[in-house]
């Protein structure tokens, strides 16, 4: 046990310096997360749409948290290639479950951290008050579908293991389709019927819904003062439906990911040039 | 009591190199490789770059798996026992591959971390280490890539053997070096080998270290062992003066030819799996 936590800890040790000696390029990073979330906020701000403002600003938030979580593990395999430390780590003593539960757990601090971030400055750009905002209901549902985001993460992460390159750039496209049917900025219902498919079956999709709900999104009762946020009870089922995704798609994920580090093995691409 | 560390029988690996979009053709290579490495011995493979040596290591590293023949090390069974291999074996190859930007100390931490090491343990014994390699200990802080690629090396080695493993698989750990940090590394695996009782398989173009280092040395061109035994065994075989001379005349072929300065495999870079 004591070694498990060791090698898990291995990989939070690693990100945190990694970020320590890249800070200026973190920085650049949380600058410009904060500034895209604030020009979408604004735009309800213009509209003098205070309930538009609130959506914008909730899709802004949890996209970037959802984005940075997915992007982080997903990427994780391109990074070590890029390093050239690809071979040394996945010849090391490690399961892969404690090798991906410590690059995903690196990746929830990152993506908090940034959250927190893009949060702080929206709250000064638009001047919303979260007043009456279920705030437990929407952390238990982000948690909740953290999980969902994590399997989603590991599936991507091997596609740099099948195709250096390409599969780096099949995670941003995968990245950008969520972004475009989970109802971000807009809801889904505008999406045309065939894309609508994939909203039903995108864990950000219920994500969003459900943290709407619970903020008090598209309640008429909720004024800029005071929110209307919804009881836990009316995300029942987008809670349950995250949690099914979640219990899915992540041992999907480990397994997809075991048998492409086989494949991979087999056809010489486990190496760290690409 | 089984004194055989490696045990490498009738070993085969192919890649596949595409010619065109539909065509491809198979190389092979290792094509029936076999070779035993007693316990606490240094066996040398020699080889120009595309005999297989990379390959061969690769698979002892459990990177790439084979496609026939039977691999054991320290009567672990590859790749059935990858767990338990991957905890005897520690690995320096030509390119010292690290997270650059981080220290050394943060490096070898990361590394014993990964191994589920004690940090403090693992800090003193590789601080020995760097002392013995000469490396003094106020580069311990300093960025990697501010470090020679002596020094460099130097900490791989460091790395390999921060875990304290039975077994080493150096691939040319001194190709590229100064002639001081050479000797350096050559004397204190010498002074491992006599102290430890390491096991170590050595791949290099060197033929002066391979005599100074190796009990046993073979002969790789093509994929295939030519020619085994100590050095003086060889050149008398070949009726050669020298080891070079001994591997013109047994294998038909120039050792340093075609030279890379990854010193990865060029099958291995160019083809894929059949």
């Amino acid at each position: 046990m004591e070694q498990a936590i060791r090698q898990t800890w291995a990989f939070v040790f690693r990100g945190y310096h990694l970020t320590r000696r890249y800070i200026s390029w973190v920085i650049v990073f949380n600058f410009y997360a904060l500034v895209t979330s604030a020009t979408v906020a604004l735009i309800g701000v213009a509209a003098q749409d205070y309930q538009l403002t609130l959506t914008l600003v909730v899709g802004a938030l949890l996209w970037n948290f959802m984005a940075v979580l997915y992007n982080e593990i997903a990427m994780s395999i391109a990074y070590e290639r890029w390093e050239g430390t690809l071979e040394y780590t996945f010849m090391a003593p490690v399961s892969r479950l404690i090798h991906l539960t410590g690059i995903s757990l690196f990746s929830l601090m990152n993506s908090i951290m940034q959250t927190v971030v893009v949060l702080v400055g929206l709250l000064l750009f638009t001047n919303l008050s979260l007043s009456g905002a279920n705030l437990p209901g929407v952390f238990l549902v982000v948690a909740v579908s953290t999980v969902a985001f994590v399997g989603l993460g590991l599936m991507a992460a091997a596609l740099p293991v099948m195709s250096p390159e390409r599969g780096a750039e099949a995670t941003h496209i995968f990245q950008g389709s969520l972004l475009l049917v989970s109802g971000v900025y807009y809801p889904v219902e505008i999406l045309p019927k065939w894309m609508q498919l994939f909203s039903a079956i995108s864990p950000a999709t219920y994500t969003l819904s459900a943290c709407r709900k619970l903020i008090g999104v598209g309640n008429p009762a909720s004024t800029p003062g005071h929110l209307a946020g919804a009881p836990l009870s009316a995300v029942t089922h987008e809670l349950l439906v995250l949690a099914l995704m979640g219990a899915m798609i992540m041992p999907l994920g480990l397994w997809v990911f075991g048998r492409i580090e086989t494949w991979a093995k087999r056809a010489g691409k486990l190496k760290r040039t690409g | 009591m089984d004194y055989t560390a490696i045990y490498v029988k009738s070993l085969r690996k192919s890649f596949r190199k595409r010619n065109g979009f539909f065509k491809a053709s198979r190389l092979w290579a290792l094509d029936g490789v076999s070779f035993e490495v007693r316990t606490g011995e240094t066996y040398g493979l020699l080889g120009p770059n595309g005999s297989g040596k990379s390959s061969l290591i690769r698979i002892l590293s459990t990177l790439l798996i084979a496609d026939e023949g039977e691999v054991r090390l320290m009567g672990h069974s590859l790749p059935a026992e990858q767990e338990q291999v991957r905890r005897i074996i520690g690995r320096v190859s030509v390119d010292a591959a690290f997270y650059k930007k981080l220290s050394a100390r943060e490096n070898l931490l990361y590394t014993a971390l990964l191994y589920g090491q004690k940090p403090s343990d693992a800090e003193k014994r590789a601080m020995k280490i760097l002392e013995r390699l000469g490396l003094e200990g106020t580069k311990f802080s300093t960025p990697l890539e501010e470090m020679s690629r002596g020094m460099q090396q130097k900490i791989s080695i460091a790395r390999a053997l921060v875990i304290n493993p039975p077994l080493l698989l150096l691939d040319e750990p001194t190709t590229g070096l100064d002639p001081k940090s050479r000797r350096d590394v050559q004397e204190f695996l010498e002074e491992l080998r006599a102290r430890e009782g390491t096991t170590i398989l050595l791949t290099t173009h060197d033929m002066t270290e391979a005599e100074r280092l190796c009990a046993r040395i073979g002969f790789l061109a093509h994929g295939k062992l030519i020619a085994e035994g100590t050095a003086s065994e060889l050149k008398q075989r070949a009726n050669a003066e020298t080891l070079d001379d001994a591997f013109i005349k047994l294998t038909g072929e120039e050792l340093d030819k075609k030279e890379t300065p990854s010193g990865e495999d060029e099958a291995a870079e160019v083809f894929e799996e059949v």
